[in-house]
């Protein structure tokens, strides 16, 4: 197969960028290894900060997308560039595609909460992550829990984040907003509950944010704990007991909750290292793709002709991943000008 | 035999023989002051092995370990043959010596230096019997030694063809005398051919005779040759004391005060100061080391952490802080020196309770509530342990398990407990964690079952060494699901995966529990086998005996260990102790499980 | 402020322009990832000993680094060194290092 441009990855960074190179008038090819468009946007409910409803971003985005040519169940494990300067773009299957230019938007993973042992998730029933509260706020099942009037509810954040245990020093940005979110939307549907959300540090750090923890405060009566939870372990009516210490006061708590919410944070996916590394891209040592500097080729790779665009670099919220889309765009157009 | 030499004494003799008076005095004033520095009863006991049965299995040791390196030959036949081929070659050719003296010019009885020149003071052909049998014995044993000598020479350049990826540096006094150790048989040889045409020799003095007839048969140069050969016998001698080969004398002590039950009380005096100067500077614990990952660390493994003790170094108290102690050095040593009691011992003399404070309750703990009727005695104690509870897989499938199986339980501390005190002993701390124990004490003994089951090798060492629990089994967890298993209490199935299983150094080497998980473990999965396993397994580096280990340096060391584990790339990875599992699953792709948690999810549940 | 004829009451600020560091760089010199602590209180959460007593490793070393050095002995006495402290830092701090070093300060009588 040929096109002018590939996209690899239909979350909003590869279904932005494909739109806006299609509209351009390129013949543009987006790669997606799932059956579905939308990448994590589809297991999400609403985003902060104003509760955008996330299907209805997808189906926008879906909509833009215009003559772009799209290949399901498709994973690309190389990217060569032969003499000519068109890119080679290896399949999973054996199959290949040819084009002037590659956009990368393979994105990010969640960070699997089995591996932090020490709370419990799968192990303990009412251990959730951020991805199944999701779930149940879009009518799924609450993880597998029974359960589905809890009085007591905890989240924790930065699981998996900011943690050389699990081997994730980043911070994952978007789960302190996230959190509270949460917090929020289950105070609405279960108002008499207590709400706790365990923090080190609450990055509020957009526009809006603020609001947020304020109103998470002052009108739901969700309350904080700085301090981060050390254990987890259920008591003989099936209760979960966690530990923690309120670093405020100094003084370790024990408190019992039905719900306890694990804020899983962002981490590279292993399948994209094994495509950066296989293509001769430059990876950072914490996983992420390195881009080509840090403040004005921050689309850009080591390679000419390849660019990158949303969380294959890092962590980063829906409206930057919508915004480097749209930069990668120009950036592809102006390149595509120049080999002509 | 005739002697040619008619008074039986040459200048040549000097060197040797002020050698040997030295080591004899030397060796003399050592063993009296290391007798003289034990206690009372220390001393009653070796009197007292001297005329039981343990002198027999002390001569046997001498002759299996000192002189033959059995132990070497099971790790490297080659390296075997290297050590007992210096060590018993040497050895014959000094008893042969002796007896021939006896034998043959016994009015030469008594004088040191006859036995070692025999051939230069005494004429014999080898057409007489005893000339050609004990000429050629002495031959033969010479051309043993010679053997030996090479291969060590070859070693110096080439070590991992004797099976070791790694030697020991020297210092300058082991150089010495190993040169002059290495200079001592071909000198001899050369010494010997020139006396062989009329002194007489056999197959190999005589062979050299003839291919440097030249050379030898001028006599002029025959005393120079034997000078050299006595003033190199006298350089190896003076040097002894200073270098590694004081273990050889040092080692036939060593087994007789060991097999007289006696144990090194300081890290330095009395007992340990036996351990130390046996130590031969081989090197195996060198290869053995999990510390060797991290690349700067390989000065302190224990032959250099002995050397460090030996000269009284303040440094060695660094290389102690740093050490693993998952005890495979002990277990591999072919002199059998616990290196890692040395440790510890030189932890305890260091450590001082400066701020620690342990006494916790003042009341009486409360009797826990029993679960069913007191008359129930089938119960177990369930303790899981610190680490446990921040890996709740295990203990958690552990009393899935336990109610399957309709047994009557008690989890101790479930709501948590005072630490078994085991990591405070590994830090030199074993006076302080008597408060510590005190209340798991009173606490275990608080639950009236009898049977007292762990999930934490740690504890589990602790509990059975240094705890006092009367009439109390205390098993692993892995063992009791054994016998579970064993008696039909619980069936398995088995899985279609493979798996390789890690002893845990505080289980396996620590406790000698070996079998009990593998015949768990072989009745649901195909179980793996590797080199690295049982008393050879390596530590995953999680250790809590380490002050000065960092975790970068520990992830290292557990990635290094899971490599050996996987080389065949089983789907599992199954071990029996919380801190080796959370070690490993943060360095595995694969998945990591505890026995108890793969057992549980082959459990059939009717 | 000056004297209205009230009793003055002692300044309860502390002050970081005159905090004693010299302990500090002690135990920093020795064991450098001390300085890596974020505050976040997952070893006083889970440590055996904050159950029965004052311990809190995280409140130790924040104290020994403002200076606050009097405090210090009933915020690390209870320690058992069990290492579970060591096991859930995010940052990788050898907890139990610095533990040993403060003890060894107090022999050395320099608290």
């Amino acid at each position: 197969m040929t096109a002018d441009v590939l996209v690899i990855g239909a979350g909003p960074a590869g279904l932005r960028s494909a739109a806006g190179i299609a509209a351009k008038g390129y013949k543009t090819l987006l790669l997606e290894k799932s059956d579905t468009l939308g990448g994590h946007l589809t297991k999400w409910d609403r985003l902060f900060p104003n509760q955008t409803k996330a299907e209805e971003l997808v189906s926008d985005l879906i909509d833009q997308l215009g003559e772009t040519l799209i290949l399901n169940n498709s994973v690309a494990v190389s990217i060569k560039r032969d003499k000519m300067g068109w890119f080679t773009t290896k399949l999973l299957s054996g199959e290949v595609v040819e084009s002037k230019s590659v956009v990368i938007a393979t994105g990010f993973r969640v960070f699997d909460a089995t591996r932090k042992e020490e709370y419990g998730y799968g192990i303990f029933e009412g251990v959730i992550t951020n991805v199944d509260l999701e779930s149940y706020f879009k009518g799924g099942k609450f993880g597998s829990i029974n359960n589905i009037n809890p009085s007591k509810i905890g989240f924790v954040h930065c699981v998996g984040s900011r943690d050389d245990k699990v081997g994730n020093p980043n911070c994952s940005k978007v789960c302190c907003v996230s959190a509270v979110k949460q917090a929020i939307e289950l105070k609405e549907i279960f108002p008499d509950a207590e709400v706790y959300c365990f923090y080190m540090d609450l990055r509020m750090f957009g526009r809006g944010f603020e609001q947020i923890y304020l109103d998470a405060q002052s009108k739901y009566g969700v309350r904080f704990i700085r301090g981060r939870v050390s254990e987890v372990s259920q008591n003989s009516s099936r209760v979960l007991v966690v530990k923690a210490e309120d670093t405020l006061s100094s003084r370790p708590i024990k408190i019992s909750l039905d719900i306890l919410v694990l804020m899983s944070g962002i981490v590279p996916c292993d399948e994209n290292k094994i495509l950066l590394n296989n293509s001769g891209i430059s990876i950072s040592d914490d996983g992420f793709m390195m881009p080509a500097d840090s403040f004005l080729n921050t689309n850009r790779s080591n390679i000419d002709g390849i660019f990158a665009a949303g969380c294959i670099k890092g962590p980063k919220t829906v409206p930057e991943v919508l915004n480097e889309a749209d930069s990668v765009v120009n950036h592809v157009d102006r390149f595509l000008r120049k080999a002509l | 035999m005739k002697e040619r030499i008619i008074f039986g004494f040459d200048p040549f003799v000097i060197p040797f023989t002020l050698g040997m008076v030295f080591i004899i005095l030397y060796l003399l004033t050592g063993t009296t002051r290391i007798v003289l520095s034990l206690s009372n009863s220390e001393r009653v006991s070796l009197f007292k092995s001297l005329f039981s049965r343990s002198l027999f299995k002390s001569i046997k040791e001498i002759f299996t370990d000192v002189l033959l390196h059995i132990k070497i030959f099971k790790r490297n036949a080659l390296l075997g043959y290297m050590h007992s081929s210096i060590a018993f070659g040497w050895f014959m050719l000094i008893f042969i010596g002796h007896l021939e003296v006896m034998l043959y010019t016994p009015h030469r009885n008594g004088v040191l230096y006859y036995p070692v020149f025999f051939r230069f003071f005494v004429m014999e052909t080898n057409e007489t019997l005893r000339g050609a049998f004990f000429f050629f014995l002495m031959d033969l044993f010479l051309l043993i030694v010679l053997t030996g000598v090479s291969l060590a020479i070859y070693k110096r350049f080439r070590s991992i063809k004797l099976g070791m990826k790694r030697t020991s540096k020297h210092k300058p006094g082991d150089k010495i005398a190993m040169i002059a150790l290495w200079m001592v048989f071909p000198l001899r040889l050369i010494a010997e051919s020139f006396t062989a045409d009329i002194s007489g020799g056999s197959f190999l003095t005589k062979g050299v005779n003839k291919i440097l007839f030249n050379f030898v048969s001028n006599h002029d140069y025959m005393l120079p040759v034997w000078w050299a050969y006595s003033s190199v016998l006298a350089i190896f001698l003076f040097a002894l004391p200073f270098s590694r080969y004081m273990h050889i004398p040092t080692e036939i002590l060593l087994i007789f005060l060991r097999n007289a039950g006696i144990k090194s009380t300081s890290s330095r005096d009395g007992f340990a100061e036996t351990e130390i100067y046996s130590c031969s500077s081989c090197g195996i614990c060198i290869d053995a080391c999990p510390m060797l990952s991290v690349e700067e660390k390989s000065k302190y493994t224990t032959v250099y952490l002995i050397r460090l003790l030996r000269r009284r170094k303040s440094e060695s108290l660094g290389a102690v802080n740093q050490c693993l102690m998952c005890r495979k050095c002990v277990e591999l040593c072919p002199v059998q020196i616990d290196s890692c009691r040395l440790k510890l011992l030189k932890k305890g003399e260091v450590f001082q309770n400066g701020v620690f404070n342990h006494n916790y309750r003042k009341d009486e703990v409360e009797k826990k509530e029993q679960s069913v009727n007191i008359k129930e005695q089938d119960g177990i104690i369930y303790y899981a342990g610190c680490m446990t509870h921040l890996t709740p897989a295990i203990y958690t499938s552990f009393i899935k398990i336990l109610k399957r199986a309709n047994i009557p339980y008690l989890f101790a501390d479930e709501d948590g407990s005072v630490c078994c005190g085991r990591p405070l002993i590994l830090s030199g701390g074993e006076s302080s964690a008597k408060a510590l124990i005190r209340e798991n004490t009173a606490l275990i003994e608080s639950c009236t079952y009898k049977t007292l089951v762990l999930s934490c090798p740690i504890c589990l060492k602790v509990f059975k060494e240094n705890y006092e629990l009367k009439d109390v089994r205390i098993i692993h967890h892995s063992e009791y699901i054994d016998e579970l298993i064993s008696k039909k209490v619980i069936e398995v199935e088995m899985s279609d995966m493979s798996a390789i299983y890690h002893d845990p150094c505080d289980l396996g080497r620590g406790c000698l529990v070996y079998d009990a998980p593998r015949r768990a473990l072989s009745k649901v999965v195909a179980l793996q086998t590797i080199d690295s396993e049982k008393r050879e397994s390596i530590c995953c580096g999680g250790s809590l005996a380490s002050r000065k280990f960092s975790y970068s340096e520990k992830r290292e060391v557990a990635s290094d260990s899971l490599n050996t584990l996987i080389a065949m790339d089983p789907d599992l990875l199954i071990t029996s102790c919380p801190l080796c599992l959370k070690t490993f699953s943060s360095v595995n792709r694969k998945e990591t499980l505890d026995i108890a948690q793969l057992i549980e999810k082959q459990m059939i549940k009717h | 402020m000056s004297k209205f004829g009230f009793e003055i009451a002692k300044d309860l600020r502390r002050d970081l322009d005159c905090s004693d560091t010299l302990l500090f760089s002690y135990v920093k010199s020795r064991q450098p990832d001390i300085l890596k602590c974020i505050g976040c209180g997952s070893c006083s959460a889970t440590c055996p000993a904050s159950v029965y007593k004052q311990t809190s490793f995280r409140r130790s070393i924040l104290m020994l680094e403002r200076g606050e050095v009097k405090e210090l002995k009933s915020l690390i006495e209870g320690c058992m060194l069990c290492g579970k402290c060591n096991i859930v830092c995010p940052r990788g701090i050898n907890t139990r290092d610095i533990i040993l070093t403060i003890n060894e300060l107090f022999i050395e009588n320099k608290l």
